[in-house]
């Protein structure tokens, strides 16, 4: 085993247990040639089954929303009320379930990207989820992924778990050339016998199949990088709750593998069950399914952000949806696919604060295709800034090929 | 005997290393010598290269058989199963996971999900025939109901502790508790029948999940029936396409079974479809898997599971007397062009078979007016002729005359599959699952020649493609990575495993990356090698192969030794076939 390894296993022990390393042990790392630690770290977060953004950046200012939504829209912010939308500018507010992030908001970390989205018609998950994961609306050819493409190429000995995704699959955004890694528990992930584990080892490093070997060797080499996180039993950080759903658990193993200094750069999380036909909203908007879901992803993403204390300087987390929901209720209190939807970009170096965004508005004539909301911003937009500005990748033209992103001013 | 055989594949294996190519990173062209499509395999190795395309996976003793019946002959027998006698272990087995056999609308009634039994309750549909049944589901309700009086969250997953404790005595909780599955077992088939029945209602899934891999097959049935009963028919269907590649005779059906079904993908928990694709395996796919596409095509387009997968159920002509306007509460109904655009780009033609935008939304029109019967009861397919958008269309420049109605979409699939494209597009397919992931174009070029020639005979097709050089050739050996459900089944199969409860073996194909019958996107599980290449996967495979050698996958038993088994099956050539 080589001496880096060893010191490498040793330190990330060492900052495992102290929750944020000493400066000292940091530049010691450096020095040791290890995956720099300070690297720019971008996590991506789909809601896959189309959230009703609607609902969830309430446009409180906007009346036919209220007209569209005679059942399951958000009450106008009013003192005491918990069932109202809570206000964030005096036009748009939250959804009461999304509490947790009211202060993220006013704080200035959380900026938030209205009617944003893909600009393909379709309305199928599939295909808007492909469009979106592979970063070329409307191109089924696509294979790989942008998240996969806006990786810097390698240069020399790169983290094999730069590119981290939490679940069973990899999703199509990560998918390409560049290795990725797809885990469903950090804590998990090795092989359970090591004696097995050493002759597996050298039996794929000696494969003849190129590709065999090359899995083999990224596997091995990842469990080698988070065996060391996976002796101790993470405890988050300033008393931050994550909800113990799967949601939770994801965003609480991306924070703990952020702060292990493993080299991780890209991180991806999905949470599903956003699909609402049929009773989207209960008897109040602070009951009901979206309610529900929304609790558990409020709660996920505050304590993400207070795990993280100040790495959150090197983060920024953005959530997407494949497209967003109809204008109006349907018959069953509940809405249909839609189009634009709103977009949550979190991270110290976010100008948050703000709902960023032209609002189209709700207008029967104002709405797309006499139903939904508009696009005004492409979802694009949005991940380019952030791969450009934040990454510090600028060649958008192999991330996002055939489009060229007009930034924000998101960071 | 079993170990020679595994280890005999590691030994034959390393010996090949030094002078097989393997397939390089897809590129998409053929990334070897052209020698290699044409350079056949040694005699000895051609038997071991038609156990491992044609089936899932050599048994020990197969070698041998195969040798002995010849090896030309046992390929014509795998072309017509109808005269191999299947396994009487499969039949045994298959033979209490009653859904299998039962219509859409018996599976509805029978194993209703939680909407309709709150609907039975409500007189709004009737309770299920068989009394057993009946008083299950009477008994889920009950317990409901009282959870939600009281507040709480009902959910029949959690135990009634309460109950229980009326129920039974301090030594039958505390087996049911904490001993092994076999002491559970005996706990509970002590107890007098009806107590039993109250017993099971109030365990809790957790407790159920405990006694299953020592529980009878009817025991078991009782149990999943408690946990829920709309989950029954999506674990019967996972547990007999586990059970079916391990164990079927018939072992090239189940493969083409396997590949028909990805290529006319339906996701199972979409809505309705829960119900349907019961009825779409057994009616649609698996009596064409080696006849005729043309049937297969027709049997997919008119099944309500790929109806309501695809939203053509719901499709209505721009025209159609049915055609409602929006009245702002209610999204305007109109054509919905998925299937359309899916049928041309997946099913037949692929997304190069030259078709436009345009096509796509000619042949959405022709569709129109196919529809579901009632698609929540299990209902069937109907042609409504009020969602039928009755003009004149024109598809891949060919004119469809007003006023066709159903025979629209006949003429539609009449079109695409006697298209060249669709015979390229389907010929390839079937060289990537059986040749290679770069088949060499010469192959693919003559089997579409033989689809055209013959109609879409997929028997005939693949004879073509068993007879040729290339399919015999270097470069088609081992070449092939398995995807997990086949990497499972060949484990099972080379170690001569017993299934009795297939279940863990279902969980262990989704912790490889494959869960049955649940892939969302309408492409299907890919048989690409670049598709299952990656760490978890290999990671849940070594872990697998370790388990299984060591006995620790519960519901299947292999003959333990202190050997190497488990690295043989973890090992980088054991994932190839």
């Amino acid at each position: 085993m080589s001496t880096r390894r060893v010191f490498l296993r040793n330190s990330a022990l060492a900052m495992v247990g102290m929750g944020t390393a000493p400066m000292w042990l940091k530049r010691a790392l450096y020095a040791a040639g290890a995956p720099t630690p300070r690297k720019k770290i971008l996590v991506a977060i789909f809601q896959r089954g189309a959230a009703d953004g609607l609902n969830i950046v309430v446009p409180h200012g906007e009346k036919p929303y209220y007209d569209l939504r005679p059942t399951i829209a958000v009450p106008r912010p009013a003192a005491g009320n918990a069932d109202a939308a809570i206000d964030l500018d005096g036009f748009f507010g939250l959804h009461p379930s999304l509490a947790p992030l009211q202060p993220l908001f006013s704080e200035r970390h959380l900026a938030i990207v209205d009617a944003a989205g893909s600009p393909d018609p379709t309305r199928s998950h599939f295909d808007a989820q492909d469009y979106m994961e592979s970063g070329t609306p409307g191109l089924k050819a696509t294979d790989s992924g942008w998240m996969n493409r806006a990786l810097p190429p390698a240069k020399g000995k790169v983290s094999p778990v730069r590119a981290v995704a939490l679940g069973a699959v990899l999703p199509r955004a990560m998918r390409g050339e560049e290795p990725a890694l797809a885990v469903q528990n950090i804590g998990s992930f090795h092989v359970n016998n090591a004696a097995a584990a050493k002759e597996f080892e050298q039996m794929y490093a000696s494969a003849k199949d190129p590709v065999l070997a090359a899995t083999g060797r990224e596997t091995f080499e990842a469990m080698a990088m988070l065996e060391t996180i996976q002796r101790q039993p993470y405890t988050p950080a300033y008393g931050a709750d994550y909800p113990r759903s799967r949601f939770g658990q994801s965003l609480q193993q991306i924070a703990q593998l952020i702060k292990s200094d493993v080299g991780v750069e890209m991180a991806f999380a999905d949470v599903g069950g956003w699909d609402h036909h049929v009773n989207e909203v209960g008897p109040s908007a602070a009951q009901g399914q979206l309610a529900n879901l929304l609790r558990d992803y409020g709660q996920a993403l505050a304590a993400f952000w207070r795990d993280m204390g100040d790495r959150m300087n090197d983060v920024v987390l953005a959530t997407m949806s494949e497209f967003g929901r109809t204008a109006h209720e349907n018959g069953n209190r509940g809405t249909d696919h839609g189009h634009a939807n709103c977009m949550f970009v979190m991270g110290g170096p976010v100008k948050g604060g703000k709902v960023y965004g032209q609002w189209p508005g709700l207008a029967s004539e104002q709405l797309y295709e006499g139903r939904d909301l508009a696009l005004t911003t492409d979802f694009r937009d949005v991940l380019g800034e952030l791969v450009a500005r934040h990454m510090g990748n600028p060649s958008l033209d192999g991330v996002f090929p055939g489009y060229r992103p007009n930034f924000l001013g998101l960071v | 005997m079993r170990k020679p055989l595994l280890l005999g594949i590691i030994a034959l294996l390393a010996a090949l290393c030094a002078d097989s190519v393997y397939a390089k990173k897809a590129t998409g062209a053929n990334a070897r010598p052209a020698r290699q499509w044409t350079t056949e395999i040694a005699k000895d190795k051609r038997i071991d290269q038609a156990l491992n395309r044609l089936t899932f996976g050599p048994r020990p003793g197969d070698a041998t058989r195969v040798k002995a019946l010849g090896l030309n002959r046992w390929i014509e027998l795998q072309l017509h199963p109808n005269r191999i006698p299947e396994n009487p272990l499969l039949t045994g087995k298959l033979r209490t996971l009653d859904t299998l056999s039962m219509t859409s609308a018996e599976l509805v009634r029978d194993y209703p999900a939680p909407q309709l039994v709150r609907q039975m309750v409500n007189g709004q549909l009737p309770f299920p025939n068989d009394p057993e049944r009946r008083m299950m589901i009477q008994r889920l309700v009950a317990k409901f109901e009282e959870k939600a009086a009281a507040g709480e969250n009902a959910n029949p997953n959690l135990p009634d502790t309460k109950r229980l404790g009326d129920l039974l005595s301090r030594d039958e909780m505390r087996s049911l508790r904490s001993g092994t599955p076999a002491q559970r077992m005996a706990a509970l088939e002590g107890l007098p029948r009806e107590r039993q029945d109250e017993v099971i209602a109030a365990m809790g899934a957790g407790m159920r999940q405990a006694i299953f891999p020592a529980a009878s097959p009817e025991l078991r049935r009782k149990l999943e029936l408690a946990n829920g009963p709309a989950q029954v028919v999506a674990r019967d269907l996972a547990e007999a396409k586990v059970l079916r590649a391990v164990y079927s005779s018939r072992q090239l059906e189940e493969v083409l079974d396997d590949f028909w079904f990805n290529h006319f993908n339906v996701f199972l928990e979409k809505g309705a479809d829960r119900y349907l694709v019961t009825a779409y395996e057994r009616d649609a796919i698996r009596p064409h898997v080696l006849g005729k596409f043309r049937d297969l095509l027709e049997a997919t387009a008119k099944s309500p599971a790929m109806l309501f997968y695809l939203d053509n159920w719901q499709s209505v002509g721009p025209n159609a007397p049915g055609a409602g306007r929006g009245n702002g509460k209610q999204a305007r109904r109109g054509l919905n062009e998925n299937y359309g655009r899916e049928l041309m780009e997946l099913h037949t033609l692929g997304v190069n078979g030259g078709y436009t935008q345009k096509d796509v939304t000619e042949v959405a029109r022709c569709f129109t007016g196919w529809t579901i019967n009632q698609p929540q009861r299990g209902g069937q397919f109907t042609f409504n002729p009020r969602l039928h958008d009755n003009g004149e269309k024109v598809v891949l420049g060919m004119h469809i005359a007003a006023g066709g109605g159903e025979s629209d979409g006949e003429k539609v699939l009449d079109i695409l599959a006697r298209q060249p494209a669709t015979a390229h597009f389907i010929s390839r397919k079937l060289a990537i699952r059986f040749v290679a992931d770069d088949p060499p174009e010469s192959l693919v070029s003559r089997m579409a020649e033989t689809f055209q020639k013959t109609d879409g005979d997929i028997s005939a097709v693949l004879e073509v493609m068993l007879k040729s050089k290339e399919f015999w050739s270097e470069g088609a050996y081992r070449s092939k990575m398995k995807t997990p459900l086949e990497m499972v089944a060949s484990a099972v199969r080379v170690m001569n495993g017993n299934v009795d409860f297939a279940f863990p073996l279902v969980n262990q194909v989704a912790q490889l990356g494959e869960p049955l019958y649940r892939k969302i996107e309408p492409t299907g599980y890919s048989n690409s090698s670049r598709e299952w290449m990656n760490s978890a996967g290999l990671m849940a495979r070594m872990n697998f192969a370790l388990q299984l050698a060591d006995n620790k996958i519960p519901g299947v038993k292999v003959e333990k030794t202190a050997d190497q088994e488990g690295i043989a099956l973890g090992s980088p050539e054991f994932q190839k076939r």
